[in-house]
């Protein structure tokens, strides 16, 4: 990873910003599974329900597809693939607001633990869990933490590993089994593994912005953990693990982009107003095509920051925060002109178009916002503020 | 068919026979069209080996890594990148003979005699008549003689040739009369006039033809079919805008970024947050752009290219506005406002006011952004056209 050297002047990498054939086989089968089991229709009935997730869709997704599995190694019992193959599925995850949680347990709390000692019986279990899709895991942050900034450090670990603290708006929270909890201990930063059923752990769920993500307020109170990771390792840990989810969640929002830009324009065509398609006004045309334009710019941003991420390239930190600058206002740009180009039936409950403003909105907070990417941009390549 | 490896072997044996730092320049250009390394996807005979195209960086790169001299595209771009795809396609054998070589080592220069005054975006209402002589004397029966303005011209005091659209028939709907030629800009009849424009230089020219003799034989395509002729003209102009390979910080952003550096005394936390959001917008917009050519390279051309036009006038537009303001005092002055006419164009030199200005043509030129958002809203999004009055009309009746 960046150890904070400047890297203005340094050649850039040659990333790969296609998809491979691999990445295309995976999508069609993604894509197939929500188009039988997360339709708009669907995901609209499920979100008064209590349930955190689609149990059912997210066990399709991470077992039978083997997606929970792609970032971890094939000896901890995963598919041994990479970021590019994760951000392929973010993508389709965006595409339908889909109701699991893999950016939060199969990319965050998976890079988390690679980024500990596998060798470790402590690290490596969990992992085979998380990646087999049966367990649900999450970082314990705020879901609106950047990677870059100081370690989060709201629970305390005492010299006996008693866990006290509340951290807040951790996302998935509710539907999670395992929590992986930065914490400060007495020698410094620390990693720790505590299940969320363990005792002196409480779960609050809150009334989230975007329904298809749900938030959680978690509080330790002397829960106990398993040490995961200590010092430099747990920062780096947690480091890597928000910086690869700010990357791929940029695969996210381009999903989200691109639902709304097709969803409008199929609209917009059909729709007569003035005795022609709506879509036939330049008005509305133009501001149809520059978007467009965005996303096939998101797309090759968020193509930029999974490859860098999947190669570990020294330029990972400004793909991702080039990728996350850019990525997060064209999804709600992209769901805001859906909304505006489809009239009043936008606004409406039954039509989904909300869901994608909702999750496109949350996502543009989520790992940072635009103005701190482009702030940890700043001092990435040294255009330094005054 | 032509590998990699074989057209490594072809490079050493044109280098070995004709050793760069020994030979004259248009000679070892000359020796490379021969020899089928000019641009691989064309014929033998014509420059090419029938190769694929992604192979040509295979050849440039071992010509730059030897020190060969170019053919300065820069220079020769009307040529390269819209005569001669078009000569290919609708040239006959003679045409393609004659013209490509010395277009590609840039012996000959073109120019593009398509817009006028009167016809703007709507570039198929122009009005410059070609009539077919009747009659003449003996041998130059079937001459066209073609009347009309034409502006815009980049290079046309240069230029030997251009590629030219002319009505042929104002009774059809205006695509439909339209033929397509080559005109010898040193006939008589061609008067090229400077047009200065506002950075004070003149870049462009209105030209001026009045009884322009141009023999059948220089027709490219059938009489009436130029508008179809055109489309691969103007294709492969979108193309070439989008195809460059730039750096990290390459171009304007780049200048912007050092002035930042340069001038620590002139910033502010307005200034910052902008040009942190233009470097986002640069470096997106050049990843597209790097995007776009793997996928030509691997022969899946995407919509993209249309896209990236627009963009770049974009970004050129905001980025030097930006530089003029963040250069305060500095940024009222201005370098020089003497009339001269330039060979090309360098966005990127001179100073900040110039490239304010001339930025300020990059969304017009080539095609407005207007025209190129209707493109893409048309083409790859397929939203509906707007509904027309002048496509079943004779061009004559046509209000103008």
């Amino acid at each position: 990873m960046n150890d904070g050297t400047p890297l203005t002047g340094t050649p850039a990498p040659d990333p790969d910003l296609l998809y491979s054939q691999e990445e295309d086989a995976l999508r069609d089968a993604v894509r197939s599974l929500f188009a039988d089991r997360s339709d708009p229709a669907t995901v609209l009935a499920g979100l008064e329900s209590e349930a955190a997730y689609d149990t059912a869709l997210w066990r399709a997704l991470a077992t039978d597809i083997g997606a929970a599995g792609l970032l971890v190694p094939e000896k901890l019992g995963g598919a041994g693939a990479s970021a590019r193959e994760a951000a392929v599925v973010l993508e389709e995850v965006g595409r339908c607001v889909a109701p699991v949680p893999y950016l939060t347990s199969a990319v965050i709390a998976v890079t988390a633990l690679l980024g500990c000692d596998h060798d470790q019986e402590d690290v490596a279990a969990p992992l085979a869990a998380l990646a087999g899709g049966g367990t649900v895991g999450v970082l314990a942050v705020p879901l609106p933490t950047a990677p870059g900034g100081p370690a989060p450090s709201a629970v305390r670990a005492a010299a006996d590993g008693a866990l006290t603290g509340r951290v807040t708006s951790v996302a998935d929270a509710a539907g999670a089994g395992l929590l992986l909890v930065p914490a400060e201990g007495p020698d410094g930063p620390a990693l720790y593994a505590v299940e969320a059923a363990a005792d002196g752990v409480r779960t609050e769920p809150v009334t989230p912005l975007d329904l298809t993500r749900p938030l959680g307020h978690l509080t330790f109170d002397g829960a106990r953990g398993r040490l995961l990771a200590t010092g430099d390792r747990a920062r780096t840990a947690v480091a890597g693990a928000l910086l690869t989810g700010a990357g791929l969640l940029a695969s996210e929002q381009l999903g989200v982009a691109e639902w709304c830009l097709a969803e409008t324009v199929r609209h917009t065509a059909e729709r007569t107003q003035f005795g022609r398609p709506v879509g036939s006004f330049q008005a509305l045309k133009h501001r149809m095509a520059a978007l467009w334009l965005e996303v096939a710019s998101a797309r090759a941003a968020a193509r930029n920051a999974a490859d860098a991420l999947a190669t570990g390239s020294a330029d990972a930190p400004v793909a991702v925060a080039v990728a996350q600058a850019y990525c997060a206002p064209v999804a709600v740009r992209a769901a805001q002109e859906c909304i505006q180009l489809h009239g009043g039936i936008g606004m409406t409950w039954e039509h989904p178009a909300h869901l994608f403003l909702k999750r496109a909105k949350s996502d543009e907070l989520a790992l940072g916002s635009p103005g701190r990417h482009r702030e940890a941009l700043a001092g990435l390549v040294a255009l330094d503020a005054p | 068919m032509t590998d990699a490896e074989d057209l490594r072997r072809r490079t050493a044996e044109l280098l070995a026979a004709h050793p760069p730092a020994e030979t004259e320049r248009l000679e070892f250009l000359r020796a490379r069209f021969d020899a089928g390394l000019a641009w691989v996807h064309y014929p033998e005979g014509l420059g090419g080996l029938d190769a694929p195209r992604s192979l040509q960086a295979v050849v440039d790169a071992e010509l730059a890594a030897a020190g060969a001299p170019g053919n300065d595209p820069g220079r020769i771009g009307i040529g390269l990148g819209m005569a001669a795809p078009t000569i290919l396609r609708f040239g006959t054998d003679e045409q393609k003979r004659r013209l490509l070589r010395p277009l590609w080592t840039g012996e000959e220069v073109w120019c593009q005699l398509f817009s006028e005054p009167g016809a703007g975006s709507d570039l198929a209402a122009l009005a410059t008549r070609a009539v077919r002589e009747d009659g003449g004397e003996a041998g130059s029966a079937g001459d066209w003689i073609v009347d009309g303005q034409k502006v815009w011209t980049s290079s046309a005091h240069l230029a030997r040739w251009a590629i030219l659209i002319a009505r042929t028939d104002p009774g059809l709907p205006k695509h439909r009369g339209i033929s397509y030629f080559i005109c010898d800009m040193t006939d008589p009849g061609v008067e090229v006039r400077p047009l200065r424009q506002i950075t004070g230089e003149a870049e462009f020219n209105e030209v001026f033809l009045t009884g322009v003799r141009i023999p059948d034989s220089r027709r490219l395509g059938e009489v009436g079919e130029g508008w179809k002729v055109a489309q691969t003209t103007l294709m492969n102009e979108r193309v070439a805008i989008g195809g460059a390979r730039i750096p990290r910080e390459g171009g304007m952003i780049g200048v912007a970024a050092a002035d930042w550096r340069a001038r620590p005394e002139l910033r502010t936390h307005d200034l910052h947050q902008r040009l942190l959001t233009l470097w986002v917008e640069a470096e997106v917009a050049r990843l597209t752009g790097e995007r776009l050519r793997q996928q030509l390279t691997k022969g899946q051309p995407g919509p993209e290219g249309s896209g990236m036009k627009l963009a770049f006038a974009r970004l050129a537009q905001e980025i030097s506005g930006w530089e003029v303001e963040f250069l305060a005092e500095d940024g009222l002055t201005y370098d020089d406002w003497t009339m001269r006419r330039p060979d090309g164009v360098d966005f990127t030199g001179r100073e900040a006011g110039y490239r304010y200005l001339r930025a300020k043509g990059n969304s017009i030129e080539g095609g407005t952004s207007e025209v190129l958002l209707n493109i893409v809203a048309e083409r790859v999004l397929g939203l509906p056209p707007e509904p027309r009055t002048d496509k079943d009309v004779a061009w004559k009746d046509l209000p103008r």
